[in-house]
């Protein structure tokens, strides 16, 4: 029977410099979806959680999913899923673009790079033939220009290429794709630089991917297309503004995190704002492959089209360390892009090295000519520089991100981060929800594991109160075990604005051939959210890794709507354990049991 | 008061404007003075913090409407 499957992996020896295909357990696929689940239960049985995550036993897998490539909107995502050398957790990122579908339709679901090769290395891939080249000339070099250099070498390829970040072994490391995309978290980038990898090339001459039921599918996929055009985020808010139009909404209701969290209300975000970039220098819109949202912005830098700031790098650059110029957080966008580290922890490791100025830890003459003050747009544009290249002593140090460096000078309480990865853009002593949800992810300080603000905030589904902390472990849990099944789909977590869990559940069957109802899409996401956590357990994750930074917990909110707030989290904690049938932060037997673990 | 309009709700209305304050006024009659159906409005905010737009408003209050938004 067709299915969306390829049934195929390409293992990539680096040590032997081998390449070789093997068949994909088809049932092991459908039990754990496919890109992030899939990947996951590989590196569970692959690889010993105790690994150096940038030793060569560390393996990189980068996994697509069932419905990428296949005609669904938003059908081109995939995942890089490693042991995390930033946490010693795991790790899987996700981005878009075209490179993951072309990886699909090249014939395989997912690739295994193990080992280390002893030079700069890339790998060439076009349809079922691949090939281990040698990087030497790349190395050192910027995304952009490798990017040009291999496709004027491979004709029709898309590029996935880390850049000197991870070539550095910079924690911030992210492994980008097509110019701009980038699977951004966890340092995922600096273990491909452990491995001598620069790049992976890919193309295919196939421009689809078959499904089981073709019917089926043109009908489900119709209906998504409607729900998502009629949809006031996904058809209008996000094609227009993009994510940026939250930076006026976080702000108006005081819970935009400011000055690395000393504040939670700004007053450049209006300067900083969605409607302000549609109005100034947006170009266009940008679009992943099969994407009919383009919420990504094109912008005018230095005469150039160039990626535009989303809304968490608006604020990580912007109001985390208190700058209002539009200008310098694109060019610092554009600097994380090019030297390949993710926006979102750059920015707030500047943020926390501003606080750590502020209280006189940083001494002028560590700067070295860039202070670190507030509201310096020339400070975020250059310390990124630093950081990307791994320039000045205290550069390097940065660019291990902004708990090594806090930890540095005897503070890391200063960085606000949770399992070591900086927390993002909404302050979770105003909105209760989050807060459970950064501090039970398994990969640290995220929002996209369970994104409770669609509800907290936008009223999606259903209006929740904020500051309440009634019910929102059980919506945490509903979102992050859902989060999971979209992120292993190969779809874009966007689409959930517009899209409900039966939607995903019938474009997985008209796909795969399989049989999930809504229950089994969340039983999915709660196994793979479950394994995740095992892999943690077994690579020494201590149950006070579930939490927040301190000034959560103990610095009310200064001013503003939410002043007096903070984070309830040690009541919350409890509750969510015993929903997800959990000990001491980790799953019981029965839980294991009752999931197939 | 003060009526603060944020995404599309600026569109041919600007970011705030002003509407007149009488006793009894509630969000759904500014959002009528507006032209905006309430309907297209997604957060509806009394100071920073979620309200009911049937409740009475003072004068001091600063409304904020949004459409639906979201991103991540
Ligand atoms: S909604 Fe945005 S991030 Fe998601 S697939 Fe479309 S353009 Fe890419």
């Amino acid at each position: 029977m067709a299915t969306s499957y390829n049934g195929k992996i390409l293992r990539v020896n680096l040590t032997e410099r081998s390449c070789k295909v093997e068949d994909l357990d088809l049932n092991l696929a459908k039990k754990f979806v496919g890109g992030r689940g899939l990947g996951s239960k590989i590196l569970f049985d692959e690889v010993d959680p105790k690994v150096d995550p940038l030793s060569p036993e560390n393996k990189v897998i980068i996994a697509t999913g069932p419905l990428t490539g296949v005609a669904v909107p938003t059908g081109c995502r995939y995942m890089v899923i490693t042991k995390s050398p930033l946490n010693n957790m795991i790790a899987c990122s996700n981005s878009g673009g075209v490179w993951g579908a072309k990886l699909k339709y090249a014939g395989f679901d997912l690739m295994i790079l193990e080992g280390k090769a002893d030079k700069p290395c890339y790998i060439n891939i076009v349809d079922d033939k691949y090939e281990i080249l040698d990087a030497s000339d790349l190395w050192g070099q910027e995304t952009e220009h490798v990017e040009e250099v291999l496709k004027g070498r491979h004709e029709g390829c898309s590029v996935l290429n880390i850049g000197p970040g991870g070539e550095q072994l910079s924690l911030l490391a992210a492994v980008m794709n097509d110019a701009e995309r980038a699977a951004g978290r966890s340092g995922v980038g600096a273990v491909l630089g452990s491995k001598n990898v620069k790049a992976i090339c890919c193309a295919s001459s196939r421009t689809s991917v078959e499904p089981a039921d073709a019917a089926a599918l043109k009908e489900v996929v119709s209906k998504a297309n409607k729900l998502i055009k009629e949809n006031g985020v996904a058809g209008q808010g996000l094609p227009k503004f993009g994510t940026a139009v939250l930076v006026n909404i976080l702000n108006s209701v005081g819970a935009y995190p400011t000055r690395n969290w000393q504040e939670s209300e700004f007053d450049g975000a209006e300067a900083t704002s969605g409607e302000t970039m549609a109005d100034t220098v947006l170009v266009k819109n940008g679009y992943c492959h099969r994407c009919p949202i383009g919420c990504a912005r094109v912008v005018k830098l230095d005469g150039k089209d160039r990626a535009g700031a989303e809304y968490e790098t608006l604020w990580s650059y912007g109001a985390s360390c208190g700058v209002s110029d539009l200008d310098a957080i694109n060019r610092a966008n554009w600097v994380c892009n090019e030297t390949g580290i993710d926006t979102i922890s750059a920015g707030c490791t500047i943020a926390a090295a501003m606080e750590l100025y502020q209280r006189g830890y940083i001494k002028d003459e560590d700067c070295e000519g860039v202070p670190l003050v507030w509201g310096s747009g020339d400070a975020i544009v250059k310390w990124t520089e630093r950081m990307g290249k791994g320039e000045t002593k205290l550069g390097k140090l940065m660019a291990q991100g902004s708990y090594r460096l806090c930890e540095h000078y005897g503070v890391p309480e200063f960085s606000m981060s949770s399992k070591k990865l900086d927390l993002p853009a909404y302050d979770a002593r105003a909105i209760q929800g989050i807060g459970v949800t950064y501090a039970t992810s398994n990969r640290g300080g995220c929002h996209v594991r369970g994104y409770t603000i669609a509800p907290e905030i936008a009223g999606i589904p259903e209006k929740l109160e904020m500051t309440s902390i009634e019910n929102k472990h059980t919506w945490s849990i509903i979102f992050q075990n859902l989060t999971a099944v979209i992120d292993s789909s190969g779809m874009c977590l966007f689409t959930s604005f517009a899209l409900s869990a039966d939607v995903y559940a019938e474009m997985l069957n008209a796909a795969t051939g399989t049989s999930y109802d809504v229950n089994g899409v969340l039983e999915a996401g709660e196994r793979i959210y479950n394994l995740e956590r095992l892999f943690n357990q077994k690579a020494g994750m201590k149950p006070e890794d579930d939490s927040l930074p301190k000034r959560l917990l103990e610095e009310p909110i200064t001013g503003g709507p939410a002043k007096g707030s903070l984070s309830r989290l040690p009541e919350m904690l409890p509750e969510y354990y015993k929903a997800r049938g959990w000990e001491n932060a980790f799953p019981t037997a029965v839980t294991l049991e009752r999931l197939g673990l | 008061m003060e009526v603060r309009l944020f995404a599309t709700l600026r569109e041919n209305r600007g970011k705030a404007v002003r509407v007149d304050w009488h006793e009894g006024i509630n969000g759904l009659a500014v959002m009528e003075s507006l032209g905006i159906l309430p309907s297209a409005v997604a957060i509806y905010l009394i100071n920073g913090r979620n309200a009911n737009p049937d409740a009475a408003l003072s004068e001091s209050d600063i409304v904020s409407l949004f459409p639906p938004v979201g991103g991540g």
